[in-house]
């Protein structure tokens, strides 16, 4: 799922400062596995605007808004929408495009979208995958180098690995020697002597697929 | 002269490292480097070191050159991505300097910069296959190039690090990919770096042990925060009780420079911003 945490509070007064009447979508799918756009995160964020002063005309936590037929359907049959001065949007960077692409209103995201990632629990997410089309799982013991190793390393650890841990952050575990322990289970660690080739970046400018 | 060749003439072979300086400056460290001459058979011009901002690599490697040093000069991944880093292997064939050492350079997040967009484009192995290429005239794309460059490359190990079985199979691929030499991180523990060279001699690559000089406790605490280094605790308390760190600092360089040299090919010096130390050491 698609991991977001919720901006500064302050940040959304500043940007609904000229607006007074506010409508507040949510997400049903991804922001409310993260607590961060879920019907109770949604009510309470319109409480904490009612309490600045704001009005909230209404709310609707969609199912889901990154999908576009739903957002068309939102907008056509909820005319309460139409009394706002703006949509505040908790969903992902997906979602927000979705709404925009249908709002006659301004709309202002609240959330910041992180990862691609799996929850432990909630507070507890991993990101595990950077979406780049070109999937090396297979070859990795299931274990993403390009997105769990600081520096996207297609070829094994950094100098910087030590005692099985990143450079970048003690607590975080190198891929790599993940990969490393993974492979000397099944006693094949002579695989990370084979050369991948760098990373073709032409599949992240894939804008649309029809 | 190509650094290969001078590891194939030598029997034991020092380098040391100079870091250029935080601006445009080089009147100091040419003067170090003056006085470094007759101890180093070559010099490691770094590349924005620490990943905190200091004048291009290529550009002082290539003042050094005419001062007459042979010079390795370090290219990282991090800051270029493959177009800049043909680009600088290409400039670098044409300002003359001969010697490269590829790494992938510390995150920027432990750097002086910790917000920019990190690189890495290419790996260390994908960069040493791409110079292969360019040896042979061609790009990385495939496309031709006018003419061959002519190049000895070098990479990094870290001897210390654990597991060290993953740092030896690394070590392998990068000499199939094209490494003719290695420089490793800071070695304190000979014993465990013996056991480490008994393995890998015979791999066909020279491998050039660092010595870090520990100017005091100090600087020893904050060298254990860089990525790679391990100071032993009873190094940093001999550092704390000598009346005179530096002289303490220097005599444990010195410590571990005989016990290396009684097996080892070469030393790599890092006394960085105490260069001018270099000719007391035992080398």
């Amino acid at each position: 799922m698609i991991v977001t945490i919720e901006k500064d509070f302050a940040e959304v007064l500043k940007v609904t400062k000229e607006e007074d009447n506010l409508f507040i979508f949510g997400c049903a799918g991804c922001a409310t596995l993260c607590q961060t756009g879920g019907e109770k995160q949604v009510k309470e964020l319109g409480v904490k605007l009612e309490s600045e002063g704001k009005e909230i005309i209404g709310y609707s936590v969609l199912d889901v808004p990154c999908d576009e037929r739903i957002v068309r359907k939102e907008f056509r049959n909820n005319s309460s929408i139409r009394n706002a001065d703006s949509i505040i949007i908790m969903a992902c960077g997906a979602g927000i495009q979705s709404v925009q692409k249908f709002s006659p209103i301004p709309i202002h995201p609240v959330l910041d979208s992180l990862f691609l990632g799996t929850i432990e629990r909630i507070g507890k997410f991993y990101n595990y995958c950077s979406i780049c089309g070109n999937c090396v799982l297979e070859d990795t013991q299931n274990l993403c180098p390009i997105t769990r190793c600081a520096k996207g390393l297609l070829n094994g650890p950094c100098g910087g690995m030590n005692e099985g841990k990143c450079e970048v952050n003690s607590e975080l575990d190198c891929v790599w020697v993940l990969i490393y322990e993974a492979m000397e289970k099944k006693g094949n660690v002579n695989n990370l002597k084979l050369f991948r080739e760098p990373r073709n970046w032409v599949q992240s400018f894939v804008f649309k697929s029809e | 002269m190509k650094f290969c060749d001078i590891l194939k003439r030598k029997e034991f072979v020092v380098t040391c490292e100079f870091c250029p300086p935080k601006g445009t400056d080089l009147t100091e460290m040419l003067q170090k480097t003056e006085l470094v001459r007759p101890y180093v058979d070559a010099i490691n011009v770094t590349d924005n070191q620490r990943a905190r901002l200091y004048p291009s690599s290529l550009a002082v490697s290539r003042i050094l050159k005419e001062r007459g040093f042979e010079v390795i000069c370090h290219l990282t991944c991090r800051d270029r991505n493959r177009l800049s880093l043909q680009s600088d292997l290409l400039g670098v064939h044409i300002l003359g300097i001969e010697n490269i050492l590829f790494l992938s350079g510390d995150h920027p997040l432990l750097g002086d910069h910790p917000e920019s967009k990190p690189v890495y484009d290419l790996d260390v192995s994908q960069l040493l296959r791409t110079a292969s290429h360019l040896k042979e005239g061609k790009t990385l794309s495939g496309k031709k190039l006018q003419n061959k460059i002519s190049l000895c490359t070098g990479a990094v190990v870290n001897p210390e690090a654990e597991p060290q079985e993953l740092q030896i199979l690394m070590m392998e691929k990068k000499i199939v990919l094209g490494a003719e030499f290695f420089q490793t991180q800071p070695v304190f523990d000979v014993d465990k770096y013996r056991k480490f060279y008994d393995r890998v001699k015979g791999f066909g690559a020279r491998v050039l042990p660092s010595v870090l000089v520990i100017k005091s406790a100090k600087f020893a605490k904050n060298m254990s925060k860089v990525p790679g280094i391990k100071i032993p605790e009873k190094y940093i308390k001999r550092l704390e009780r000598a009346q005179n760190p530096l002289k303490e600092g220097l005599k444990i360089a010195d410590e571990i420079i005989l016990a290396l040299k009684e097996f080892s090919g070469g030393i790599h010096i890092m006394a960085p911003g105490i260069e001018e130390n270099i000719p007391q050491l035992k080398i």
